[in-house]
């Protein structure tokens, strides 16, 4: 009898990976294990419209019925502690064992944890739905909200903490928000967003000091300054949930590494989704690890489908977005392969950046506007990226040639 | 029944192109396909109310610009997540260059 296939991890990437395995007819048995004592559901919303109502909901990958309909099993509120990699099983925190003939760790990422004392009870991160409800318990007219870390969750929890009427100070340590991956005249635009909805950010400055008192924090900056806040919310990045892998002694390179099709060293196990290392075709095989949810949706299903042998190489290009007031910012490809920009205006202020490499490639478009006025170009651009393609920068930078049109050339 | 409204002219779309229509507190998306059809669906992604009409329409499939879930908007049928559910179609019928379509 079939062992099945395992998933450890039961976020976007493991739920998703689930239910394409069953869409792709696969009939043997499918374990999904979370840690989390949710269905499989939705992380973007938490830093968003999930804070805007009274109280956020889960916004499910699944309902309890699809996952009995498709008769996927998902264990709840377990972690696996150790596989045994000879006899193909998985140890579970409550003891129990379970079988795989193939094992995908779709393990996820953890926020970077502030490496510094004084930290306390009204210091928070934010991953999950239940810190989700932690935080915004605290997002009240008047409440004073300290965001350390001036990258997108925390800059999201910014305009959500706003709109409800907290009074919010960013602290970021960079010279500006958004360094990592958003080019200076985009984040300009959001810095400006957030300064006009009155939320104050501080760049530049390090932390010096945290002392709280678990009513309240006080953080003490290297410039002088003092914050203080109800509440402090810690948004300086993630790291890899690698620790699992790394014991069984697979090989960890920023993540579990794997190959084009998500293999890790093991050819029985696969990792997807935040907590992997993978080579970027379109790239040339750069190894990148990528924390994004569409990642995670798409190298959940490519995953499935090559746990049952498909042999199918990864071949998208990174797409990304965040949502901050009525602004929407999308980004395909990695903006640091360019070497050039071109810009394109379009209607209502929106823009897109088109990033250039030295030989003419299009390798990223980086836009923002309100609503979704730059979506449209932003997923052409990605077929461009896709492509290969060297449109002319003059046809790039024109509003008057459709980008659909440098498409078909 | 037969209650036709006209949501524009037939010019006003390029072909493999979708524009939004809205009317009586509805919101709608009007397609005209590579082959010089046209269709009507509901205006909003069954994910997450995200109107179509900001999409992408790659020969008879539309694309959510938020999250790129797809639909064929001919049959309205969900073509991958994230979403799962299908998109509700309206009959269209072209008259004297104008597009109209039956709410029902």
């Amino acid at each position: 009898m079939a062992k099945g296939m395992l998933i450890i991890g039961a976020g976007e990437c493991g739920g998703r990976a689930a239910l394409a395995l069953r869409d792709l007819g696969y009939d043997g048995p499918v374990t999904l294990v979370g840690d989390e004592p949710h269905l499989p559901y939705e992380r973007p919303p938490l830093s968003k419209d999930a804070m805007a109502g009274d109280a956020p909901v889960i916004k499910a990958i699944a309902s309890d019925e699809i996952l009995a309909e498709r008769s996927i099993r998902h264990i709840r509120s377990v972690q696996a502690v150790a596989i045994d990699r000879a006899a193909h099983g998985v140890r579970l925190s409550d003891g129990s064992i379970l079988p795989y003939d193939k094992l995908l760790l779709a393990t996820g990422s953890l926020p970077r944890r502030l490496p510094m004392p004084g930290l306390g009870p009204r210091c928070v991160y934010l991953r999950t739905f239940n810190d989700a409800l932690a935080i915004r318990a605290h997002l009240s007219a008047g409440n004073r909200i300290a965001i350390v870390g001036g990258g997108f969750i925390g800059l999201e929890l910014a305009a959500a903490a706003r709109r409800l009427g907290a009074v919010v100070t960013v602290i970021e340590a960079q010279p500006r928000i958004l360094m990592r991956g958003v080019p200076a005249e985009i984040a300009k635009i959001i810095h400006q967003a957030h300064e006009a909805e009155g939320v104050k950010i501080l760049c530049g400055d390090a932390i010096a000091a945290i002392a709280d008192d678990g009513a309240q924090v006080r953080i003490a900056l290297a410039g002088g300054q003092d914050i203080v806040a109800d509440l402090a919310v810690i948004g300086i990045g993630a790291v890899p949930v690698t620790g699992l892998a790394a014991e069984a002694g697979l090989t960890i390179d920023n993540g579990i590494a794997v190959d084009a099709e998500l293999r890790t060293s093991d050819p029985d196990i696969f990792a997807a989704g935040d907590c992997c290392s993978f080579p970027l075709a379109v790239y040339g095989g750069r190894r990148v690890r990528l924390e994004a949810w569409r990642n995670a949706q798409e190298q959940g299903a490519l995953a499935a489908s090559n746990m049952l042998g498909a042999g199918e190489a990864h071949a998208a290009v990174p797409w990304f977005w965040s949502d901050q007031y009525g602004l929407t910012l999308q980004i395909s490809g990695l903006s640091d392969e360019g070497s050039k920009v071109v810009r394109r205006d379009l209607d209502d202020g929106a823009f897109i950046l088109f990033h250039l490499a030295q030989d003419g490639r299009l390798v990223a478009a980086s836009g923002i506007g309100p609503g979704n006025s730059v979506a449209r170009d932003i997923r052409l651009a990605e077929m461009l990226i896709a492509k290969r393609a060297k449109p002319a920068p003059e046809a790039l930078g024109s509003q008057t040639i459709k980008l659909k049109s440098l498409l078909a050339a | 029944m037969s209650d036709w409204v006209e949501a524009c002219g037939a010019d006003d779309i390029d072909e493999e192109d979708v524009m939004r229509f809205d009317h009586d507190g509805r919101t709608f998306a009007i397609y005209r396909s590579p082959d010089d059809e046209y269709f009507a669906t509901d205006g909003l992604c069954t994910h997450e109310k995200v109107h179509l009409a900001d999409g992408l329409v790659m020969d008879d499939i539309i694309e959510c610009p938020k999250h790129n879930g797809r639909f064929n908007y001919k049959t309205g049928a969900a073509r991958g997540a994230p979403v799962c559910v299908n998109l509700r179609t309206y009959p269209v019928k072209l008259d004297a260059g104008k597009v109209l379509i039956q709410i029902g």
